[in-house]
């Protein structure tokens, strides 16, 4: 029960059981297991970077899943977004912020990646120029 | 007063509709509206991450990348920052009990590696610097200063934030105001090492493959 509660309490709030009662250690315990995990993935991360036993291609992509993954484990077990009823603004607010970035972010990767493929490279360009 | 009580009764059971508990209580609205700003913050890096993303290659025939990059000091600034993530959690859970001295150990400790994060990332920009990769070099290196040095930026800022909260707790207490406060700044300091996540992958480690 205590560990239910404490799963259920949103980002900036405090426990809903009084100071005397509360048990600190299931509390330790989460942002201790956030912890082990962070680094399980953040060596992972440096490890895939320098390994050569991966297909080279397939890196970045593994890196930015690790990443993604980790910023999970950041925002569940430091931040505390979770499923419980006194976080539903905090995730609906987050859900609308992964939104804005992922339109930001791909929204200019995608533009830019385009506009460098159909610009004309610079030595036709002064070619062309000789030719006239 | 019978009806105060009974309120007090009802909030405590789980199944209460949203609609029906009434106002929030002060801890989670303020809770709620420095998320509203962190992930405003959020999207804001987001448009320097798709502009250091854009710039990356383009170097100007400066030093690249692969040159500039030490793959040790990130580590270290990493583990700093990690670290101190996890002193914050256990300041907040000093907080939640109320014990003093542990929340001034906790806010000492996570303040020690804070600063030592941020010398380590002074230090590798004198170096850069130093090596003629200042920010007015190429379009990549204006873009590498400006995303890294603003996360630099609101460390510095956090920092300064936790120097006055020890000033605060110490000369009030565990006042509700000054818990808040508190909470707020372990939320920010959090999302910090949230955005230094992206940081370390998408500059460094992306940064040094081949």
């Amino acid at each position: 029960m205590t560990t239910e509660t404490h799963w259920h309490v949103a980002p900036g709030d405090l426990p809903a059981i009084p100071a005397s009662e509360q048990n600190a250690s299931s509390g330790f315990l989460v942002y201790t297991i956030g912890l082990l995990l962070a680094v399980i993935l953040t060596v992972t991360s440096f490890w895939v970077a320098n390994t050569s036993v991966i297909w080279a291609p397939g890196v970045p992509a593994g890196l930015a899943v690790l990443a993604i993954a980790q910023m999970g484990v950041h925002l569940v077990f430091f931040l505390h977004i979770t499923t419980g009823p006194d976080s539903t603004n905090n995730v609906l607010a987050l859900a609308f912020g992964v939104l804005i970035v992922f339109l930001v972010l791909g929204g200019s990767l995608v533009i830019m990646a385009n506009l460098n493929e159909n610009m004309m490279p610079h030595t036709e360009m002064m070619n062309l120029q000789i030719e006239r | 007063m019978n009806v105060a009580v009974e309120m007090n009764a009802v909030r405590q059971g789980e199944s209460l509709d949203i609609s029906e508990a009434g106002p929030a209580p002060k801890r989670i609205i303020a809770g709620f509206g420095f998320w509203i700003f962190l992930l405003s913050d959020i999207v804001m890096f987001s448009a320097l991450f798709a502009s250091y993303a854009v710039l990356a290659k383009a170097s100007a025939g400066g030093l690249t990348t692969v040159q500039l990059f030490d793959q040790r000091n990130v580590a270290m600034e990493t583990a700093l920052l990690l670290l101190s993530s996890y002193s914050c959690g256990m300041m907040s859970l000093a907080i939640n009990s109320r014990r003093y001295l542990a929340t001034f150990l906790g806010a000492v400790v996570t303040f020690l590696l804070g600063a030592a994060f941020l010398k380590l990332e002074l230090r590798e920009f004198q170096g850069m610097i130093a090596l003629g990769a200042a920010p007015e070099r190429s379009a990549f290196l204006s873009a590498f200063f400006t995303l890294v040095g603003s996360h630099g930026l609101h460390v510095t800022v956090g920092l300064a934030w936790l120097v006055l909260m020890i000033v605060q707790l110490s000369l009030r207490g565990f006042q509700d105001v000054v818990v808040r406060r508190l909470h707020c700044f372990s939320l920010f300091w959090h999302a910090l090492d949230i955005i230094w996540v992206l940081i370390f992958t998408v500059v460094y480690l992306m940064g040094v493959l081949p």
